[in-house]
């Protein structure tokens, strides 16, 4: 090993060619993803027309029986199926290519996905029969069946398999590269599915002691406060789980895309870390009105909450500086003026910008709700869906969909089919989410409850009126754009294959500091994860201890079947 | 290895690890990120355990079998502690809370301890800061002062069922003389309230 070599390859002389299996395997993951969006999206229109009184269930009643069934599988099929299929895909794909060399232990992938997949269909039928209108939090004593309980870990447990063949090729290409930063793409991947497994500890207890036993028939009740507290364990991280690999792209891929470098290699990994130790202790922000935790520590999570916007804001900073450094090399002037000299006619960039700018205002938003008392105003109403459709649904979502304009193409050896459509899909998703999520955070500020088909709700005054038609308007935008997405992945696919070299390349971005000049600490795990376990069992310790000291599966919930 | 970092990459120093070669610009930005974030916060804690701008804390557990035939909330209502001070129990089920009706005299400071005994639900006074969570086998504890006249409603914002739209409330303030002349006219407000859920428990 010298540092030349490492230079050299840098420099992007040595490209990773997939093999065959590997373009089907990742294709595998995006390809299920693709279609959860699609059957996701379409039924989230139906919700936004409910607003303004066009009840269009009504007319699907043998395939979906109520709005609750469909918001179910709007939210599991769009926050947790596209998500978590997609990210994983994704990771497969910046670790082989970011390390280039392939899976250490393709078999053990090959398994996560599989048991992946078998989780992904027990869940689905259930939902699908209307057995688990339980939305996605499915909050005890609710009672969903058992084998959407199943389905749903069986579904994470997969990603844990995969994440371990993420973590073993990593370490095989630090023993054959001693001495050498690893590369940031494969780096933040493994990073985030650490990150995950840590996180999704929450859910994987709250389905294995409480929800699978009691849905089939073991137990007699719930805890539900405790049940909450378990989920908020994973399902805050869950939204850094999300956003890392959008990370990824912004940090390490845009960047070349858009014709510049990674202005901080350092920070962006410092970043990653920080998401990797202040992601999980903060779930009480989710609970800041729950009746059954202490002020103190809706407190203390408060505060762990707050840090976590200070990794959010290196990456506004580093990512701003490495788009405005490739727009100056693009010929870019003046303070503001620079940002035209970005490449806007590449939908792939222009979806990932945009994604970009709505994740500012979402981060605002998301300040707002972690505010300790001010979330007062806004817990549970319209304002929090209309916060999650700027973070999950855009700044995740829309830079995904941008992911994919390059690397579908790349995948299936072909070109982006309709790269004019593509760009208005991106437009339309944009303009149709600002009109939606502006709509609702005003309709929540004024106290309309989120989960709630307001269309049919008696307390609803006038003043609700032309949010309510602006949330349907947005909708119906959007309902437009991710039927043009359909359409060109479709078409690209189904495109003819081209030559090598007009297949779109991966964009690996270069860091404007060598690598190598990045601190020997910023690439290590033990650290990191130590810190990160002490930091949770200070944050979550003594509470978790005083609930499950109190533990009382107490709850039944209705003998009848309530949706 | 310093020696072959020199050469392999030229101009920058080895000893600019220690700053990790972070942009002067982009240090003051973090600079400023934590001065934010540490006023932010600074304003919120005072808020909240000074200025009364506080959260709701773990109150006490209940049995959710037993909660509706025995205790307080077997017989939900408001109970008028004099001194314009008020407490009222309130039960929350599918796919209403008893008492529907609450009815005060404007200034009345409230007590609300509401419990479910089925499923989660919510409760959010619409145009108060009353906002809290209703989870079986716990007590939800809000104080409230209504200073303004006019009507508030109470609405469910958690999911729990097909008739989850429909769960709501209305707290009603009136003046101090109508509030005196609707409890002279022998419809007194805690009563009304307690009896029309009765009335409903025995419908269903």
């Amino acid at each position: 090993m010298t540092i030349t070599e490492r230079t050299t390859s840098t420099a992007g002389s040595r490209r990773y060619e997939l093999t065959q299996w590997e373009r089907r395997f990742i294709g595998g993951h995006v390809l299920i993803a693709i279609i959860a969006l699609g059957i996701g999206s379409l039924i989230g229109p139906l919700q936004a027309l409910e607003y303004s009184n066009v009840d269009l269930y009504q007319y699907l009643e043998p395939i979906l029986q109520s709005y609750y069934q469909g918001l179910t599988l709007h939210g599991v099929l769009n926050a947790l199926v596209w998500t978590t299929f997609f990210i994983v895909g994704f990771t497969t794909f910046t670790t082989i290519v970011g390390l280039r060399r392939p899976l250490s232990h393709p078999k053990i992938n090959l398994a996560g996905f599989i048991t992946m997949i078998v989780g992904l269909l027990m869940a689905a039928v259930p939902m699908l029969l209307d057995q688990a209108t339980v939305l996605y939090t499915f909050y005890p004593p609710l009672e969903a069946s058992w084998a959407f309980y199943t389905g749903l870990t069986l579904v994470v447990v997969g990603s844990w398999i995969e994440g371990l063949g993420f973590y073993l090729t990593l370490r095989a290409w630090r023993q054959e590269n001693r001495g050498v930063r690893s590369p940031f793409i494969a780096l933040g991947g493994v990073i985030n599915a650490a990150m995950w497994q840590i996180a999704t500890l929450g859910i994987a207890v709250e389905m294995l002691t409480m929800l699978i036993p009691w849905s089939l028939g073991l137990t007699d009740g719930t805890d539900p406060s405790l049940a909450r507290t378990y989920f908020w364990f994973t399902g805050h991280p869950l939204v850094y789980f999300w956003l890392l690999p959008a990370y990824v792209s912004w940090y390490g891929m845009l960047p070349k895309q858009a014709g510049g470098k990674l202005f901080s290699d350092s920070l962006a990994r410092l970043a990653f870390w920080m998401f990797l130790i202040v992601s999980v202790p903060v779930g009480f922000h989710h609970q800041f009105v729950d009746p059954g935790v202490p002020q103190i520590w809706k407190w203390i999570h408060a505060a762990l909450t707050y840090s976590v916007f200070f990794p959010s804001m290196i990456t506004a900073f580093t990512v701003i500086a490495s788009l405005e450094y490739a727009a100056r090399q693009r010929g870019g002037r003046g303070l503001i003026g620079w940002v035209r000299a970005l490449p806007w006619t590449d939908p792939s960039v222009t979806a990932q910008l945009l994604a970009g700018i709505l994740f500012m205002f979402g981060g605002i938003g998301g300040l707002t709700n972690a505010s300790y008392n001010i979330n007062l105003v806004i817990h549970n109403t319209a304002w929090v869906p209309g916060h999650f459709h700027l973070t999950v649904a855009t700044a995740v979502t829309l830079s995904f969909i941008g992911i994919t304009y390059w690397m579908v193409p790349h995948l299936t050896g072909r070109q982006l089919w309709g790269r004019r459509i593509a760009l208005i899909q991106a437009w339309s998703w944009f303009v149709g989410m600002v009109i939606f999520s502006n709509a609702m955070h005003m309709l929540g500020l004024l106290g309309a409850p989120r989960r709630t088909p307001l269309g049919e709700a008696p307390y609803v005054p006038d003043e609700w009126n032309g949010h309510l038609l602006r949330v349907s308007i947005g909708g119906t935008i959007l309902l437009f754009s991710v039927i043009l997405y359909l359409v060109v992945m479709y078409k690209t696919v189904r495109g003819p294959k081209v030559a090598a070299e007009d297949v779109p390349e991966v964009p690996i971005a270069e860091s404007l500091r060598h690598p190598q000049l990045t601190p020997v600490w910023l690439d290590r795990f033990k650290p990191w994860l130590i810190a990160a376990a002490v930091l949770l069992v200070l944050a979550y310790g003594p509470p978790l201890v005083d609930q499950l000291i109190n533990l009382d599966y107490n709850a039944p919930g209705t003998d009848f079947v309530p949706w | 290895m310093s020696d072959a970092l020199d050469e392999s990459v030229g101009d920058a120093p080895v000893d600019d690890q220690l700053t990790m070669g972070i942009d002067p610009w982009e240090r003051n930005w973090m600079k400023l990120t934590i001065a934010l974030l540490v006023g932010f916060f600074a304003a919120v804690t005072v808020a909240g355990f000074a200025a009364g701008f506080q959260l709701p804390g773990a109150e006490a557990r209940v049995d959710p079998r037993t909660v509706a035939i025995e205790g307080p909330w077997a017989n939900p209502g408001v109970t008028d502690l004099g001194n314009g001070n008020f407490e009222a129990y309130v039960l929350a089920q599918v796919w209403s809370f008893s008492p529907r009706e609450i009815t005060l005299p404007v200034g009345a400071e409230i007590d609300i301890y509401i419990t479910s005994s089925d499923l989660q639900h919510g409760l959010k006074i619409t145009d108060t800061n009353v906002n809290i969570m209703v989870v079986p086998g716990q007590v939800s504890k809000v104080s409230y002062t209504f200073d303004e006249v006019g009507e508030f409603p109470y609405i469910c914002h958690e999911y729990c069922g097909s008739g989850h739209a429909a769960m709501f409330g209305t707290v009603t303030v009136v003046s101090e003389a109508d509030y005196a002349a609707l409890a002279d006219g022998g419809g007194d407000a805690e009563t009304e309230g307690t009896d029309e859920s009765a009335a409903e428990e025995g419908d269903a």
